[in-house]
């Protein structure tokens, strides 16, 4: 069932296209990642979901209902960590925490307690004396202490200590093992790879890549070092291999995926001594669609 | 040891200058302009000897005095002392706000934001930011005081010589660094922006009430208000220079425990530290109007307050103002009794109205908080929740709206404590506050406006309070600069009936108040309509 069904979003801001054609799908019980370097639309999308801003033309649609219209009724079942937290400077974190999760509607006092035990934030500070990473945990312990359907995260985690990001995987593992759906916005790849199983990737407001990360991952070429008895003759020669880099006896080579099989072919002959793969990043795959026009972000 | 405390302060000071290339040429502008153009208006206004007597006689009205501070010079009433009496305490609490807000942005709050952190990690004194940001709000004022000084000295008027003009820029460059230092030092005790600007200005207002206080009853109690002292320096009239060494004396010394305080203190902390809060949400936090109510909470109770004070201020003096008309023949004879209206009465409509106004400034800033709130990026977070637009923006009018009564009340109230003790026939309470609800039409439809400005003019919020600031300007000084009638029609205050002589204008009220609910309504539909920034 889908829970985000985005179709053909535009969004202008006068003369300036910030999103051109937006087409985005998110199932229930799925974590989908949302990935682009900054200015790409990630946090437009995002408002225009949440009936922040209003779209130019194009259709979205969460739970079914019209983001903009039906804003209210979806606010209900969703939860949403914004970017940039700002909170007012002269509530509590624990007055903060508690005045969401009652607008939402559906606030679980054990729930909130406990992810305030985790996250160790001390709730009776003023939000004016706390650090991002602890307005951002304020944004998450909201968030998560409240039944929501979905969760939309606007790169929740670029405050966040190694410690409290694991603690933030958790939470959202949870979430999806209880069958809920998460759009996780981020520029940290290695965390969308971990969380995701559906990846986007949007550049100058229109999504270049969609599908499962599986899928994308034969898009692109995978890394190869192989060291051989001896040494390889006319590596450049081989059909579909590039980025070589000959060290003695060691080769080690980009290759696509298409190519694998009769590169191996031809290399087997001089005798395998040892033979590494790295299978692509999306590191490599987000690098792809950024190199190609020579504009590397 | 003592020179790296002040590293790098010149260069601070040359990129606070450039930071504040736009800021600081409008502020003295704006104050010398007003002040010069004000001068230039004088002469027009009062053109023969007579005409100049009369205004002195009234001039000697103690609730004047309240208002405008002594009247100095009053047996030769020339375009020297008319221009002190009339501007100059207007003047001085203008540069005083000046002295806060250019110095605020580059202590407290750049310290709060982060800024100060970052300049501090250059190769860059303890003390030299707070140094840097007195320096430059200290060179505004002395600049304020130069365009001042020369400005009034070249409009050549009679009675208005250079060293007058000069003693005339001092007196208001004097206030303005005073509130500078001032500002500095509450920098270094409080732990946030907000209080540091809150405690400066209860500061600025509270001199302004113990002037009022002190001009009627007791010249020491004058004496302890700055703005009570510079008044002292007889501009134009004795031209006394003391009150401007005075000022600048203690200025030095607030610098001086400023720059001490900022030595032993971290960076970040405050003296006055902030007490931890509730770690749970109280009963009442729980829809959009529960927070508002929450964070408009202590402005709220202060306005409430501080109304009650100014109110009783203005009252105190109405006991002598009956003394006043009775002592003096002349008097009675010069100002025409207007029909069922007695001259105190006249009086005490007037600052009514003049309250109204003022009470108008918390309800507008209610009304607009939803819009710095949304400039702040905290509106993204709050509707991404289930809660409404219409909602969230209903939550602040009703708040803004619950201020409108409250400041009547309060001031009405205010007004009438100090006019029971000091008067021999006291107005009913009654009257008083029907007098001041009055003006509550008036109040909303001004809130209307800013509705419909957050709807669907976002940028353009502050022209609210240039019209707020005509509709001052108008009734304060409509009178005195004899203005025409169209003036007073140009703002909604001026269709508010005045209570004693006219009987209530049912029909004017509910015109308004319909013309209110048209511009909230549309206000509404704009807001609900249009993308916001965060």
């Amino acid at each position: 069932m889908a829970i985000v069904e985005i179709g053909g979003l535009i969004k202008k801001f006068g003369n300036f296209t910030a999103l051109n054609g937006v087409d985005l799908c998110v199932n229930q019980g799925e974590i989908y990642g949302f990935i682009g370097p900054n200015g790409a639309g990630k946090t437009t999308t995002l408002r225009i979901m949440l009936g922040i801003l209003k779209a130019t033309s194009g259709s979205v649609k969460i739970f079914g209902k019209d983001a903009w219209k039906d804003a209210v009724e979806i606010h209900k079942k969703t939860a949403y960590v914004p970017g940039e937290v700002n909170l007012w400077p002269n509530l509590t974190g624990g007055e903060v925490i508690d005045f969401f999760t009652r607008l939402r509607g559906s606030p679980n006092e054990k729930r909130k307690n406990e992810l305030i035990e985790r996250f160790q934030l001390d709730p009776s500070k003023k939000c004016r004396t706390y650090s991002k990473g602890n307005r951002q945990k304020v944004a998450l312990i909201a968030a998560f202490a409240s039944d929501a359907e979905l969760y939309v995260l606007d790169e929740p985690t670029s405050g966040l200590d190694p410690l409290m990001e694991n603690m933030f995987r958790r939470c959202v593992s949870r979430a999806k093992e209880e069958g809920k759906s998460v759009l996780l916005s981020s520029h940290i790849l290695s965390e969308v790879e971990k969380l995701c199983d559906k990846v986007s990737i949007i550049r100058k407001g229109k999504i270049m890549e969609s599908g499962p990360l599986e899928e994308l991952r034969h898009l692109t070429s995978t890394r190869m070092t192989i060291e051989t008895k001896r040494p390889v003759e006319n590596p450049e020669s081989v059909k579909g291999i590039h980025d070589i880099e000959i060290k003695g006896n060691t080769l080690s080579f980009l290759v696509d995926t298409e190519d694998l099989d009769g590169v191996l072919k031809q290399i087997v002959p001089y005798g395998i001594a040892k033979l590494e793969s790295a299978p692509p990043t999306l590191e490599d795959l987000f690098m792809r669609h950024y190199k190609e026009d020579g504009d590397p972000s | 040891m003592m020179s790296n405390r002040f590293a790098g302060t010149s260069f601070l000071i040359g990129s606070l200058l450039r930071k504040n290339r736009i800021k600081i040429p409008i502020w003295i502008l704006s104050i010398a302009f007003s002040v010069i153009f004000f001068g230039k208006l004088i002469p027009d206004m009062y053109t023969t000897g007579v005409d100049r007597q009369i205004m002195a006689e009234t001039m000697k009205n103690p609730a004047v005095t309240v208002m405008l501070g002594p009247g100095y010079g009053l047996d030769n009433y020339n375009n020297g002392a008319m221009m002190a009496h009339f501007m100059l305490l207007f003047a001085a609490v203008a540069s005083g706000m000046m002295g806060i807000l250019l110095t605020l942005p580059h202590t407290r709050e750049d310290e709060e934001d982060g800024r100060t952190e970052m300049i501090r990690s250059l190769p860059v004194g303890s003390s030299s930011s707070l140094t840097a940001a007195i320096s430059v709000s200290a060179l505004s004022q002395l600049v304020l005081m130069l365009f001042v000084g020369w400005g009034l000295y070249f409009l050549k008027l009679e009675g208005m010589d250079f060293s007058g003009s000069m003693l005339y820029g001092a007196c208001l460059g004097a206030v303005g660094i005073f509130f500078s230092a001032l500002t500095g030092l509450f920098a270094q005790l409080m732990s946030n922006t907000r209080a540091t600007s809150g405690a400066s200005f209860v500061f600025l207002i509270t001199a302004y009430i113990v002037r009022g206080i002190g001009d009627v009853s007791s010249e020491a109690l004058s004496l302890i208000s700055p703005l009570g002292l510079i008044l002292r320096s007889q501009v134009y009239v004795k031209n006394r220079w003391y009150p401007v060494w005075i000022t600048l004396a203690l200025s030095l010394a607030l610098f001086a425990v400023s720059l001490y305080l900022c030595s032993v203190r971290d960076l970040g902390a405050g003296f006055i530290a902030t007490k931890p809060g509730r770690s749970k949400a109280s009963k009442l936090l729980t829809g959009p109007f529960g927070l508002s109510f929450r964070l408009l909470r202590t402005p709220f109770l202060a306005w409430a307050v501080g109304m009650f004070a100014l109110g009783a201020a203005y009252g105190s003096v109405l006991g002598d103002l009956e003394g006043f008309i009775e002592s003096s023949e002349l008097v009675r004879q010069m100002i025409p009794e207007q029909e069922g209206l007695s001259m105190t009465e006249g009086f005490i409509a007037l600052i009514i109205a003049v309250l109204s106004i003022l009470g108008a400034v918390p309800v507008l800033m209610f009304t607009l908080k939803l819009r710095n709130e949304e400039k702040k990026n905290r509106t993204e977070a709050l509707l991404s929740n289930a809660v409404s637009r219409r909602g969230v923006l209903g939550g602040y009018l009703l708040v803004a709206l619950l201020m409108s009564v409250t400041v009547q009340i309060m001031s009405a109230l205010g007004l009438w404590s100090a006019a029971v003790a000091v008067m021999e026939e006291a107005v009913s309470l009654k009257t008083l506050i029907t007098a001041a609800l009055v003006h509550v039409p008036a109040i909303w439809l001004m809130s209307g406006l800013s509705l419909l400005l957050v709807g669907f003019f976002p940028n353009r919020t502050g022209f609210i309070w240039l019209y707020l600031t005509y509709a001052f300007f108008v009734i304060y000084m409509g009178d005195m600069l004899k203005l025409p009638e169209w003036t007073y029609r140009l703002s909604p205050f001026g269709y508010v009936p005045m209570i004693h002589a006219d009987e209530i204008n049912f029909v004017t009220l509910l015109l308004l108040t319909f013309i209110a609910a048209l511009f909230m309504f549309l206000g509404f539909i704009g807001y609900e309509r249009r993308d916001l920034e965060g």
